[in-house]
């Protein structure tokens, strides 16, 4: 038996709005995601030229050599809005608090072997500084991309990385007992290390990067593609086999966060790819320039966390990648 | 055992989660990684010296924003479950939430894509964080927005086509335009615009009408997206009260350019919300308040004192701020007037107010609008109740700035119409007021790219030369159009109540 309950019925006149029921199909309901992912960027009567870019409309598609029939197809297998992101971000923020909470009120990382430590602090808190890279990349696709789908996910991941980098801090802190020198430290080593200075030169290159999509590839793709790996999987697997399971305890949002952020770049990536001949050997391209500069810059620092493992650890988080890359639909490795 | 953890404070903490984060690149020159935040000419010395507004790392943001959404979505359901588009105070009502979703939405969008590219643009970390802070609230706030009217378009007409109107019809380029005045300057002066101009001076002169004017007409899914946003408008104020003090307190040769900003954005500002009093004199069937009475507490108190406290600074009040004070008894009459006679080339319904109303705003504009508006009013009325509802059937001369049609008149002359020019590479530019006039003369180049629709219409670019074509080029049905008594939300509206006047027990019409 079921419970009825009267309520007043009042037929709709329309289902969605135009341009949504154009674009699915009359008659279709869209999802929340579809609703404020197609229609919304300005398409055209642009009154003035931006005064930073009059070669470009304010939105302009020719801010990227990817050419899309449609930008709106860059969609988010995630299917983020702002409301699904924050719910699902506060979640993880609430167990990584209560991780936080356990190895900060126990003082788990601190009772790990001293050489370790330093090893964390040397490989992960200047790393704070990647992330910030990232943030700031990220906020340059938000900015300067095309269309919806593809602007608001690259906002998310900017912030995500901003994330990161205080979550970085807050180990830092955790390592020092709340002594910032930590991380004025981290940050000279970050800026004169030799071990840092091939990625923070790519980082510095791809600020320079106007094509958005390239940005997109170089920093979502590869750069992320090889170091979250050897960070968060390859290093944190090296400490947890060294007695440091706290540390897997306050890194364990990397780790998730890697594993979704790359669905977004490999939808995003693949769909351009398949979109045509020249996405694909655009794409490629970027790919082939990029991936043996993004390589060569990991290796410093996989031979001071490895040593003489480390050409198998990179080995095996370029076979990661190019598998990826496979799927992807582009054939390409690092030379 | 370890040694115990020094004592941090929340600001502390905050102040090392970000410490150092950017650094001096050197690989590449910092012109280059920051091509964009020097050509205005603003000069920074300390990036530094900058005090972070919001203090938020982004876990805290994270629950407080999800705290949030999980409130309103859930309202936003119930709206859609107990269908309370009923209990709206009156079906013309619809219409001021029209405007919003056509005219401001679209403004929110363009305001993420904006304060992103501030996020990116500036040199110093701490401003940028600020601005990616706004950016991501303005993504949430068109989302939230769309998600809200989503609702009200499935029943109301004047939603369905926003995204196709948006950058096409006439009366959205005044929204349209002012923004991308905005976003098309430089960084310092988008921020100055948009966070300062608007955000701080003159958002309670938006938000007030629009939120507390869905809460008296009984507009839920509008009112509860307007509270929920409050909490991040008011971060947004002290972003942009830091950036004028910040911009003010690095190097003297800035006060020159932020005056002429001010002066500038002011009057953008002071017309675009022109529109948004006449909403709120004219399609409120509940009142909150009049435009006058709005201006008189937000600008002429408020502003006079905000522009008082900033003197310190050697800021003066805005140029025209006398004028617009002026034209406080009027502007909303001369804008409805207008509206009302070119509705049918717009996705809104206008209507000559009831008796009621025509007594509320004769006590509230007094003898200005009894002389002159009124039996304006009261002529067309008869019209219509003759059959003959009155429509314009010429186009408009539009200001070259603001893009509003010139109806406004001289500040001390409300009879006489008030229309300057401008030469500029020997074409003439008409304008509404000096405050436009000043603003195409500091930058014809730039405005003299402006899209201004009566000339396009003319010129054949906007689908032909009928009023048919036009509506057809902006994707508006005859029946989604013109006057509001016999349209179809009309037809609708009376429905509804008949429906709800019927017994209880009587099974309801499907």
């Amino acid at each position: 038996m079921s419970i009825d309950i009267k309520t007043t019925k009042i037929e709709p006149r329309r289902v969605t709005f135009e341009h949504i029921a154009e674009k699915l199909g009359e008659g279709k309901t869209p999802s929340r995601y579809q609703e404020v992912m197609f229609g919304l960027q300005h398409e055209e009567v642009f009154h003035y030229r931006p005064t930073w870019d009059p070669g470009h409309e304010i939105f302009d598609a020719d801010r990227t050599a990817v050419n899309m029939g449609d930008y709106e197809d860059l969609l988010d297998p995630r299917r983020y809005y702002y409301g699904t992101y924050v719910i699902q971000r506060s979640r993880q923020q609430e167990s990584l608090e209560k991780n936080f909470a356990a190895v900060e009120k126990r003082g788990l990382l601190n009772a790990l072997d001293a050489s370790l430590i330093e090893k964390i602090r040397k490989v992960v808190i200047p790393f704070r500084h990647v992330e910030w890279g990232a943030n700031n990349n990220n906020l340059f696709i938000a900015a300067y991309g095309f269309g919806t789908p593809i602007t608001v996910a690259a906002d998310f991941q900017g912030m995500d990385r901003l994330g990161n980098a205080q979550y970085i801090t807050r180990i830092g802190l955790i390592l020092s007992n709340n002594d910032p020198a930590i991380l004025d430290q981290a940050k000279s080593e970050w800026l004169d290390e030799p071990m840092w200075q091939p990625l923070r030169k790519v980082i510095e290159d791809s600020f320079v990067i106007k094509d958005w999509f390239e940005l997109h590839v170089l920093q979502n793709y590869l750069i992320d593609g090889i170091f979250h790996p050897l960070l968060f999987q390859h290093f944190d697997d090296e400490v947890v086999a060294n007695g440091g399971a706290s540390f897997a305890m306050v890194t364990e949002f990397f780790v998730d966060w890697f594993a979704e952020s790359m669905r977004w770049a490999d939808s995003t990536i693949k769909t351009a790819v398949k979109e045509s001949d020249e996405n694909r050997a655009l794409i490629g391209g970027w790919i082939e320039k990029w991936l043996p500069v993004v390589s060569q810059a990991a290796e410093p620092l996989a031979g001071f966390i490895f040593a003489d493992r480390s050409s198998e650890v990179l080995e095996r988080i370029s076979d990661q990648l190019a598998a990826r890359t496979g799927k992807i639909g582009i054939s390409a490795r690092a030379a | 055992m370890a040694e115990k953890p020094k004592r941090l404070n929340l600001n502390q903490k905050y102040q090392l989660m970000t410490r150092g984060l950017d650094w001096e690149t050197t690989y590449q020159s910092m012109d280059e990684v920051f091509p964009y935040d020097r050509y205005e000419g603003i000069k920074i010395k300390d990036w530094d010296k900058w005090q972070d507004p919001f203090r938020l790392t982004m876990d805290a943001y994270w629950k407080y924003q999800a705290e949030k959404e999980r409130k309103l979505y859930a309202i936003l359901d119930s709206v859609a479950q107990n269908n309370s588009q009923l209990n709206i105070s009156d079906g013309r009502y619809m219409n001021a939430v029209k405007i919003w979703m056509q005219g401001v939405t679209p403004l929110e969008y363009a305001a993420f894509r904006g304060f992103a590219m501030l996020g990116r643009g500036f040199r110093g970390a701490g401003a940028r964080v600020a601005c990616q802070f706004q950016s991501i609230d303005e993504m949430r706030h068109y989302q939230t927005q769309v998600h809200a009217f989503s609702h009200y378009n499935k029943y109301f007409n004047g939603f369905n086509q926003y995204s196709r109107i948006r950058d096409r019809a006439w009366y959205l380029s005044i929204p349209k335009s002012y923004f991308e005045d905005a976003v098309s300057a430089g960084p310092f002066e988008l921020i100055t615009a948009i966070s300062f101009s608007f955000e701080y001076v003159l958002t309670n002169l938006l938000f007030m009408p629009f939120v507390s004017g869905a809460a008296y007409n009984g507009d839920m899914a509008t009112t509860t997206f307007g509270f929920s946003a409050q909490s991040d408008e008011s971060r947004h104020m002290t972003l942009g009260l830091e950036i004028i003090k910040f911009m003010l307190e690095q190097h003297e040769d800035n006060l020159p350019i932020v005056q002429e900003w001010l002066d500038k954005w002011f009057w953008r500002g002071y017309r675009l919300l022109g529109l948004v009093g006449t909403m709120m004199d004219y399609m409120l069937p509940k009142k909150v308040m009049s435009w006058r009475q709005a201006w008189e507490i937000y600008w002429e108190d408020n502003g006079m004192a905000l522009f008082n406290d900033l003197a310190r600074y050697g800021l003066r009040p805005p140029k025209h701020h006398e004028a617009a004070t002026k034209e406080k008894y009027r502007i909303t009459h001369e804008f409805w007037s207008t509206i009302y006679q070119f509705s049918h080339a717009t996705a809104l319904y206008t209507w000559i107010p009831t008796t009621e109303e025509l007594d509320w705003l004769s006590a509230e504009y007094g003898e200005l609008f009894d002389t002159v508006y009124r039996p304006r009013y009261e002529y067309w009325q008869e019209l219509h109740e003759k059959g003959e509802r009155f429509f314009q059937k010429r186009l408009p001369v539009v200001c070259n700035v603001c893009q509003i049609p010139i109806f406004h008149t001289m500040p001390d002359d409300p009879l006489m119409n008030c229309c300057l020019v401008s030469e500029y590479k020997g074409t003439k530019h008409q304008m509404c007021s000096q405050g436009c006039l000043d603003i195409f003369n500091r930058e014809p180049e730039k405005y003299c790219q402006a899209y201004i629709p009566p000339q396009q219409i003319y010129q054949g670019n906007c689908g032909g030369a009928s009023l048919e074509d036009y509506r057809k080029w902006l994707h508006i049905k005859d029946e989604e159009t013109g006057e509001y008594y016999g349209s179809e939300d009309h037809v609708m509206w009376e429905q509804w109540q008949a429906q709800a006047a019927k017994p209880t027990g009587v099974a309801p019409a499907s």
